[in-house]
């Protein structure tokens, strides 16, 4: 694929590139990076834009295998690409669970097929995610995982996770773990607090996230494997990783575009659209989220994408699946909600992630695969969710207006989704 | 009434209380009559859509909606998993279809009612969604409190059980606190919601909590006690009903802290020996009889309210 | 809607002396039989107790008296405002075969009796049904009519016959208003 990136501007922090420069992409690589370039190919003019290496979501709900009526891999690839990232990490739970090589090749040739993003399948960590024994993860490995979790389910078996740790270590995979004490949150359908007990819905308190990231980060540190945390959502827990992190560990973190704009406040009419897991906790949380991503303790946006077919989410509140998509609109709340210099939102949404999944990395340099993701950080607009590549519709924030947004996406060299005025 | 439907006490300011209490009072007086029927909602269809058994308040609002003349239908309907690709708004448009008027509904999840009256044209009443609030409950019970203490502000009330899964409690909390009354939430520690201390928004300081059932109780006007809903608990809330019934049970030593003329009220119906003793429950200031009259007279005046005036 | 005064119909002497004429009236034409002062609400309430004192001055036997609030049973109640008020009812114990008197203010369209004689029904059978009336303002829409008037006017749509008692509205007096 052959296309030349004309007049943007070209940021990739982490290779200290930031100048208005031209690239030239030929055979899906970038060729050459320069000013003046010239060249018999497609042309895309991005004068007014921000070039950035492409976004890469690395918490993504699938859904195929099993779910096909909620989400296939070309659907969730186009939300994806619409969405601006070249990149999605597929979380294991589908129905078969990707716990072995066969469907971890069944999503990549299916996503080769008909996905616009690429996709990098998550492998289980334990067989059928039943929290038992280990999952043939080098066999995943060799099939083509990045990182292994359970997802939505947490290990609750210190000794299993311990081992998991240890073994991942041989395949420098990370280890990603949905913090969950089920015996403290069960039953719960959001955060235990004032709003919970107004609604006469039980919660979910704090403390089952905490519990257990506590206990991860000791496993963490004692077996020296490489922990991730998905989906922060508690002040305590990002207190406990700015420690570890400051005491040399090697733990990363994320945090979903939900959980640091909403607190459990938008629970308040019995909208389905705000049930997720963790739930939206309250203000408190929410503002120390925003601290650990200022501070550099949180280093990756990533959306957890939960897609759910529309009648699903139409049964009562506790009847309903918890999740809500967000491929579409991660990017434009990173921009307005959080104001971060654009290095910082390049690094969380890009070059963290690479460095954490198990990928061979990508970026503004000679030699690269061409993925790129073209922003307008001044773009205004409104997230109108029946417009959305999705299949499914249960987002808490159609109707919402963005100032930012992903306005091209280059996979390849391959301009998979543009939208400009 | 101003407001399509009554989803919870929560939403009501005093005035509304009050309005729907002074029309109970006058349509009471129905009930007394030899013929005990008016023509007011004559033609009026009422649907009392019960996902959840429950007799008593069915009962009375289907007596309440036939003393009005309103043709009242009882549909009781399952929430079990079987009916798991059913959603409400399927439910709201057969209820469409059918033209009802009014719709009664109770359902084991809250919010339940919330959505359906999102989804219907049907006024709708809250008869009791999950562990959230039964409005109707709370009303009766502040108009057998006035019948008998003659006032709602000024009252220390306590009530005592299971808070964290009681609709009634959360009910008569946000009612007796926006009327001026002092609020005593008594249980056991596993039994007192997580943020309970926010629970009202007006009048916060009016809402107090605690452990103690002697606290509680002392000095108090009414004493309200909670069913123990052994059908709701799937954990170790508290070891057994012998251990309830001797921390939180109601006897007759724990009464005479209350006032002198205290009143005992049970939404019902009562477990004899683990919230209440035998000979308290059957005492002469148990005023449970008149609970079951002053439903009738708060639902024909909420069916009233609602379906009495221009359409 | 901004009512304005036409005319005042009756001070406060005329007030009291027509009570008492119907009082008068009503003990003539009931000749020593029980009878029973139901007070439509709101000032047949007050119009009813003032004729009860008269009647037992004259016979000796003070009637029985009611309250009898019609709201429950108006035709037209899905026209009235949206907020329905409805006041007391107390009907005495055992009225069959007594002689019960509706008493009310004004006799306009004749839906406020025929509402009350849809609510008498279920309360007994009762002997006769009389209807006492301080004024009766003509434009009936139904078949009815007063036995016992206190005065007959001519009146036009848009005017508004004013009834004030002392013990509602703190003076005896009856104006016609205009409604512009």
């Amino acid at each position: 694929m052959h296309l030349l990136v004309k007049n943007g501007r070209v940021l990739d922090p982490e290779r200290k590139v930031d100048s208005i420069v031209d690239i030239l992409i030929k055979d899906g690589k970038i060729r050459s990076i320069g000013k003046g370039l010239t060249a018999d190919v497609p042309q895309f003019d991005a004068a007014g834009l921000v070039v950035a290496p492409g976004f890469f979501d690395i918490h993504v709900h699938l859904r195929e295998p099993g779910t096909e009526e909620a989400e296939t891999i070309a659907t969730g690839g186009a939300a994806a690409v619409a969405g601006g990232f070249v990149a999605v990490a597929a979380m294991p739970n589908t129905k078969p669970s990707n716990d072995g090589p066969s469907v971890t090749a069944y999503i990549i040739s299916e996503a080769r097929r008909s996905s616009p993003a690429l996709v990098f399948p998550i492998g289980a960590i334990s067989k059928g995610q039943k929290g038992e024994t280990l999952a043939e993860i080098g066999e995943m490995v060799e099939a083509g995982i990045v990182g292994v979790s359970d997802d939505g389910k947490p290990v609750m078996d210190s000794r299993l996770f311990r081992r998991a740790l240890e073994y991942a270590q041989l395949f420098n995979l990370p280890v990603i773990q949905h913090c969950e004490d089920l015996n403290l949150s069960k039953g719960g359908v959001m955060h235990e607090g004032a709003y919970s007990a107004r609604l006469g819905l039980k919660g979910i308190p704090s403390s089952a996230e905490d519990t257990m990231v506590s206990r991860d980060l000791i496993l963490a540190e004692t077996t020296g494997g490489k922990y991730h945390v998905a989906h922060l959502s508690t002040r305590r827990a990002v207190e406990m990783v700015r420690k570890a992190k400051a005491d040399g560990a090697k733990v990363t973190a994320e945090v979903t575009p939900h959980h640091f704009t909403l607190t459990d406040a938008a629970v308040a009419e019995y909208d389905t659209n705000a049930k997720m897991n963790p739930p939206l906790r309250s203000q408190d949380d929410v503002d120390a989220l925003r601290e650990g991503i200022a501070d550099g303790t949180i280093d990756v946006i990533a959306s957890d994408h939960a897609p759910h077919h529309i009648n699903l989410k139409m049964l009562e509140f506790d009847r309903a699946p918890f999740g809500i998509t967000g491929l579409e609109t991660a990017v434009g709340l990173a921009f307005t909600q959080l104001r971060l210099p654009l290095p910082r939102l390049i690094e969380m949404l890009s070059s963290n992630p690479q460095r954490i999944m198990r990928v061979t990395p990508w970026g503004i340099f000679e030699g690269s695969d061409a993925h790129l993701t073209i922003l307008d950080p001044s773009r205004k607009w409104k997230f109108d969710v029946n417009q959305s590549k999705s299949k499914s519709r249960n987002s808490p924030f159609h109707g919402w207006d963005l100032t930012g947004k992903a306005v091209a996406t280059i996979v390849g060299g391959k301009l998979v989704y543009e939208d400009r005025k | 009434m101003k407001r399509k439907d009554l989803l919870g006490i929560q939403d009501l300011d005093p005035q509304e209380i009050l309005d729907i209490l002074g029309t109970a009072e006058t349509l009471q007086e129905i009930s007394t009559r030899p013929i005990k029927k008016v023509p007011t909602l004559r033609g009026k269809t009422v649907i009392n859509l019960f996902f959840e058994a429950s007799t008593r308040t069915r009962t009375s609002f289907e007596i309440a909606g036939k003393r009005l003349s309103a043709d009242v239908v009882n549909v009781t309907a399952a929430t079990s998993s079987v009916s798991k690709g059913e959603t409400l708004i399927d439910t709201a448009r057969t209820l469409d279809a059918m033209a009802a008027d009014c719709v009664v509904i109770r359902h084991g999840s809250s919010g339940a009612p919330h959505t359906i009256a999102r989804l219907t044209k049907a006024r709708v009443i809250n008869a009791g969604d999950g562990a959230h609030e039964h409005p109707t409950q709370a009303l009766l019970d502040a108009l057998t409190i006035r019948q008998r203490k003659g006032r709602l502000d000024g009252l220390k009330v306590a009530i005592i059980g299971d808070i964290t899964h009681s609709r009634v409690a959360r009910s008569n909390a946000h009612l007796l606190t926006k009327l001026g009354s002092h609020v005593w939430l008594c249980s056991p520690p596993t039994l007192m919601p997580v943020g309970s201390c926010d629970l009202v928004t007006t009048n916060r300081e009016f809402l107090h909590r605690t452990y103690s059932m002697e606290e509680a109780v002392s000095g108090a006007d009414v004493i309200m006690l909670l069913r123990v809903q052994f059908e709701r608990m799937d954990e170790s809330f508290f070891p057994s009903t012998r251990e309830y019934f001797r921390c939180y049970g109601l006897t007759r030593s724990k009464v005479a802290l209350a006032k002198e003329d205290a009143i005992i009220m049970h939404p019902g119906p009562m477990n004899r020996g683990v919230e209440i003793a035998t000979d308290v429950a059957d005492g002469p200031y148990s005023v449970i009889l008149d609970q079951v009259s002053a439903g009738v007279a708060v639902r024909m005046a909420i069916l009233f309210l609602m379906l009495g005036g221009q359409s | 809607m901004t009512l304005k005064l036409n005319y005042q119909l009756m001070n406060a002497d005329e007030v009291r002396g027509t009570l008492e004429t119907l009082a008068d009236q009503i003990v003539s034409t009931n000749a020593g039989r029980p009878l029973v002062l139901l007070g439509i609400q709101r000032r047949g309430i007050p119009m009813s107790q003032r004729m009860a004192k008269r009647i037992a001055l004259q016979t000796g036997v003070a009637p029985e008296m009611g309250i009898l609030d019609i709201n429950l049973y108006r035709d037209d109640l899905t026209k009235v405002a949206t907020q329905p008020v409805v006041r007391r009812t107390e009907i005495p114990h055992g009225i069959d075969d007594k002689d019960v008197i509706l008493v009310d203010d004004v006799l306009y369209t004749g839906r406020t009796v025929g509402a009350a004689l849809r609510a008498l029904i279920d309360f007994g059978r009762m002997r006769t049904i009389q209807l006492a009336v301080f004024v009766d303002r003509g434009h009936r829409e139904l078949p009815v009519e007063a036995n016992y008037i206190g005065k007959e006017i001519t009146t036009k749509d848009n005017e508004v016959v004013e009834v004030r008692m002392d013990e509602v509205d703190g003076e005896d007096a009856i104006y016609v208003m205009e409604n512009s």
